[in-house]
């Protein structure tokens, strides 16, 4: 490796523009004649939309368009689609409500868009937006999964009879109610995983501009996936074809999920720069983002763990109840199906899986993937049961664990993934040294004596990155394939430009992706840029979510710089009249291998370009695309262990100590692979410890301002202690697994598992706040 | 936010003029509350009268035995202050975690009286310190000043000119933030002096900040947390929400008075 290759710790290219202020994002682009738009939203949770009167907004100062969803659907602009078809065990179709990017006959959640002001200044949108009259005939609401499902409770959409969108299974349900019948023990739990809100730094934003000269459109948005964006814009929404649409997504603040959906305000927006004639810009308020972000996670879960009089695990049964919210969100249907319980046999060797799973309407913003997504739910459980089950059977957690570990690979599990390298038990041993796990009943004596009340707790996760293959999501019920594409340019001085299908909004791949090529290449880092975020710039690709960027992004890019290598040393070896099969490339050169011939790469660069003297027959130029389709999912996995000290008279806990193992395969650049692992621990241990949607019986969002959202802040945070251990992926070309969720997902069942050993309860429903801590030191008094 | 016109007097006596003028006017001293309230579009003053830049509103002072705090001086300079650091290090300890940095460089003391917002810090200590609240009409005890929640003695034309208290011999305050304001979910301020001892209780009641009268007598006879041992808080008349119920607010009243007299 070379100090700023493959390996190095080379400091993010991209941060001194974001640390002094010089980023671009949505709402820094300006284009003459931009105007303003501001969304009326509904306060109700549920209601029948009457007369819209928008006669006074009208002609207030400013005002040049108030829009609704009668205009928008005379327009012939398309509902929201889900772009995962999940049908439910009986063979039936999901059923999916209407979604109109503006309401029209019912309103379904507080924040459900009902009109939009354009306007010169933001201002004087805000201004007319509150004038413009709805009547609102107010329905029953229903807030709840569990509620939604009983007889008799409020409809949120007529085509989903009882609110149930559909009921799926997966893995042998007899063969599991079997297994447990016989096991010699039966850990039982509810367990419920709190429902989020994503709180992306920079909030969700818009300017679309239609340019009535070429009749195009150019959108720039906060995306995750831009192309996938002007797909979906032009292939249902009818906005516009999508040879004549441009989506932008330039530097982004933030996504963790939130930014990889299609909202009805980018389509709106769209709608109406060429219904006004004018570029249209909206930035989320905050509020506006708290109520209608796709929330996160939200699921309540029956289950059930067998084991056998040696404690081996024979058989687990879940079944949960996974709330959508008002509408079916882009990719929601699959998160608490294939992101969830294709995981749900963790590391273990479990003979028999049966999961069932019922999505649900209810009068609530609609939840998607967030930071794990399912992979949180699925570890969450797992994670609580075996540690409960420890408890309960009298054996030591890590060891319940180890005995239970799957040690052989490829290793087929009865739901659907085939995991192909790992080492669960170097994650542990490394984690339990690093924690000092022995050393823990004389700190637990320690703090005691000090009044306070100390817990360990440790997790054992497994993920799912690096989606996907295509063929195999597809026959799944994916709408897209989940590939990825590069396009290596090198220019004729030999410097060299990536077009890459990822798109980054935090994960610093302008430097990671950049580290590559100048592994391969022998180019200093500052020659080689990464271009990403413009669909007129990079050829089509499928963006950034999943922990998929490395995996497939790279491998992508390793495919394009294989073909750019293959075609650089024909013309190395003409030009220093060698053997192809004899060139090497390396410190910027290309070499004859064991002699001092050699070549500077930006002659041969110069060569492709003037071709003035290339190999018979070679077309000239130096560029080379490649899409990289992935052959399996990558499995990242490690080992979590949590320490906390809580006050019993306050009930607040501490977290006093958190170490990580992770095996995340070969590892590009260590330091930002840390820093993805501290912002995953992070927003887990918010999850855990602090963060809570709360609606009330009326379906207000009572959290909808950091008055009442908390979340995580560094002195709510230890210094972390993270490592790595290393099994190379082998089903790429890089051995990479993913790192980008890893924290996020097996944090909170560690934290949870410390803070029930330290007040020694059973059951505790996240996050641990003081107060409910509190309430469990009194319930159990 | 509504548009509205900003002002930024030189003297007390411009600002009143202008609060006067403008009967839809607000005082804006630090805006650590207004300023969010405006831009939520929960507040439409038509004028904004900026206190913050008025001298003789600014500055901590000892005199003929008492120490005087400008209304408009901000928590930033209350938590660093060597006079008041020495005469009242509690005090100075309460202002140094109100809020985060932002807060405490732009809010002020007498902001924080005027609003009286019951989860608010400050509150607590003028009750406990039997501090005197001197405005541009008149003095007013604390006791009198502190009429309710969001509410107190100052009429609509009143502007607070500083607070001043004789420095108690113990003083110490003790809160337990809210996870997610890190406002007051309970915070007891302590203190013993001429005037005997007095426990103001913030962050808990449902009529904002008030006297436990209770703690007060138990600590008169024995300025220990072992004498609190022996109270039950009722959970009658206290907040209820999200991150607290009453009877844990109770609980919470309780511990944070036992910690508040151990660091006195």
């Amino acid at each position: 490796m070379g100090i700023q290759g493959i390996g190095a710790s080379v400091a993010r290219k991209e941060d001194r523009r974001f640390i002094t202020g010089a980023g671009r994002y949505t709402d820094d682009m300006v284009v003459p004649g931009m105007m303003h738009a501001v969304f009326v939203r509904s306060p109700h949770a549920h209601a029948t939309l009457g007369k819209i009167d928008s006669a006074e907004a009208e002609d207030m100062p400013g005002v040049i368009a108030v829009l609704t969803g009668e205009q928008l659907k005379a327009d012939e602009i398309g509902n929201l689609i889900c772009g995962w078809a999940i049908s439910s065990k009986d063979g039936a179709p999901m059923n999916m409500g209407e979604w109109s990017p503006l309401a029209v006959g019912k309103v379904r959640y507080v924040g459900d868009a009902v009109a939009v002001v354009v306007a010169e200044t933001r201002a004087q949108a805000r201004d007319a937006a509150e004038a413009v009259m709805v009547d609102y005939d107010e329905l029953p609401v229903v807030v709840d999964a569990l509620e939604a499902l009983k007889e008799g409770a409020p409809q949120v959409h007529d085509n989903a009879p009882g609110n149930l969108i559909f009921d799926w299974e997966i893995g042998e349900k007899a063969a599991t109610e079997q297994a447990l019948a016989g096991a010699a023990h039966v850990t039982k739990m509810q367990i419920r995983n709190n429902r989020l809100v994503p709180n992306a730094m920079e909030p969700r934003a818009a300017l679309a501009k239609y340019d009535r000269a070429e009749d195009h459109f150019t959108l720039w948005t906060t995306s995750q996936n831009p192309h996938v964006a002007r797909l979906v814009l032009s292939a249902f929404y009818n906005v516009a074809p999508e040879n004549k649409l441009r989506v932008i997504a330039p530097d982004v603040g933030g996504g963790f999920g939130s930014k990889i959906y299609i909202y009805p305000e980018e389509i709106v927006c769209l709608w109406a720069s060429k219904r006004t004639g004018v570029p249209v810009k909206w930035v989320a308020e905050r509020t506006e983002s708290f109520l209608t972000d796709a929330h996160g996670r939200d699921h309540l879960t029956e289950v059930e763990m067998g084991f056998d009089a040696n404690n081996r695990i024979v058989g687990l049964k879940v079944d949960t109840i996974a709330n959508l919210g008002a509408y079916m969100s882009l990719f929601s249907s699959a998160v608490p199906t294939y992101l969830y319980a294709t995981l749900l046999s963790g590391q273990y060797v479990i003979p028999a899986i049966h999961a069932n799973v019922r999505t649900v309407y209810t009068n609530t913003a609609p939840v998607d993937a967030y930071r794990g997504a399912g992979r949180p739910e699925a570890t969450y459980l797992l994670e609580r049961m075996m540690e409960t089950a420890a408890r309960e059977l009298g054996v030591s957690p890590a060891e319940l664990r180890r005995m239970n570990f799957i040690r052989e690979y490829p290793y087929q599990t009865p739901v659907i993934m085939c995991y192909d390298a790992g080492d669960y038990e170097a994650s542990l041993d490394a984690a339990m040294k690093a924690a000092d796990w022995d050393g823990f009943p004389a700190r637990r004596a320690e703090a005691e004596a000090r009044g306070k009340l100390r817990g360990i707790g440790m997790s054992c996760y497994i993920e799912a990155c690096g989606i996907a293959p295509s063929a195999a999501v597809g026959a799944l019920g994916a709408g897209v394939g989940l590939w990825e594409s590069a396009e290596v340019r090198v220019n004729a001085v030999g410097t060299v430009e990536v077009m890459t299908g990822s798109h980054s909004h935090g994960q610093g791949h302008e430097t990671t992706f950049a580290q590559l090529v100048s592994d391969r290449l022998g180019l200093p880092l500052d020659q080689v840029n990464i271009v990403h975020g413009d669909t007129d710039k990079v050829q089509m690709g499928m963006g950034t979510y999943g922990s998929r960027s490395g995996a497939v992004g790279m491998s992508a890019i390793a495919k394009a710089l294989d073909k750019v290598e293959t075609k650089a040393k024909k013309i190395a070896a003409h030009l220093l009249e060698a053997d192809e099969g004899d060139i090497v490339i390396e410190d910027g050169h290309c070499k004859v291998a064991g002699t001092d011939k050699q070549v500077p790469w930006f002659q041969v660069a110069l060569a492709a370009y003037t071709a003035h003297n290339l190999p018979d027959g070679m077309e000239p130029g130096l560029k080379e695309g490649a899409f990289y389709d992935p052959s399996n999912f990558t499995f990242p996995a490690g080992c979590y262990i949590c320490e906390v000290e809580v006050d019993p008279e306050t009930g607040k806990t501490d977290v006093v100590q958190f170490v990580a193992s992770d095996d995340f395969g070969n590892i590009i650049n260590p330091l930002i692979v840390e820093g993805q692992v501290h912002g995953g621990l992070a927003q887990g241990i918010g999850q855990a410890l602090l963060e809570d949607t709360a609606y009330d019986a009326s379906g207000q969002l009572l959290t909808a301002s950091y008055m009442d959202y908390a979340m995580p802040r560094a002195a709510d945070l230890p210094s972390f202690n993270v490592g790595t251990t290393v099994t190379p992926c082998p089903s790429n070309p890089l051995g990479i697994k993913g790192c980008g969720e890893a924290g996020a997902i097996g944090s909170p069942p560690a934290l949870i598992n410390a803070v029930t050993d330290a007040i020694g309860v059973r059951d505790l429903t996240m996050p641990a706040s003081p107060r409910r801590v509190w309430e469990a030191l009194q319930a159990k008094a | 936010m509504y548009e509205t016109t900003y002002h930024r007097p030189a003297s007390v006596e411009e600002a009143a003029a202008l609060l006067a003028a403008n009967p839809d006017a607000k005082l804006l001293a630090g805006g650590q509350t207004l300023v969010p309230t405006m831009k939520q579009r929960l507040a439409a003053p038509s004028d904004l009268v900026d206190l913050r830049h008025i001298a003789a509103l600014r500055g901590i002072s000892s005199e003929g035995g008492r120490i005087i705090i400008g209304a408009a001086t901000p928590h930033a300079e209350v938590a660093g202050d060597a006079t008041l650091r020495a005469a009242c290090p509690g005090l100075a300890d309460l202002a140094a975690h109100i809020g985060d940095p932002h807060v405490r460089y732009m809010g002020t003391l007498g902001g924080s009286i005027a609003n009286n917002d019951p989860a608010a810090d400050y509150p607590s200590a003028m009750l406990a310190l039997g501090a005197t609240i001197h405005t541009s009409k008149r003095d007013i005890g604390a006791d009198d000043f502190f009429t309710g929640m969001f509410e107190t003695a100052l009429d609509e034309d009143e502007i607070i000119i500083a607070v001043s208290f004789a420095p108690p011999e113990r003083a110490a305050y003790a809160k337990f933030p809210n996870p997610a304001s890190l406002y007051a979910m309970t915070g007891v301020f302590v203190t013993k002096g001429s005037a005997g001892v007095r426990v103001a209780v913030t962050g808990a009641g449902s009529d904002g900040v008030f006297r436990q009268a209770e703690m007060e007598a138990a600590l008169s006879a024995d300025f220990s947390p072992a004498a609190l041992d022996g109270i039950t808080v009722s959970p009658e008349g206290l907040l209820e929400d999200l991150h607290a119920s009453a009877a844990y607010r109770a609980s919470l009243i309780k511990t944070m008075a036992r910690r508040a007299v151990a660091a006195a």
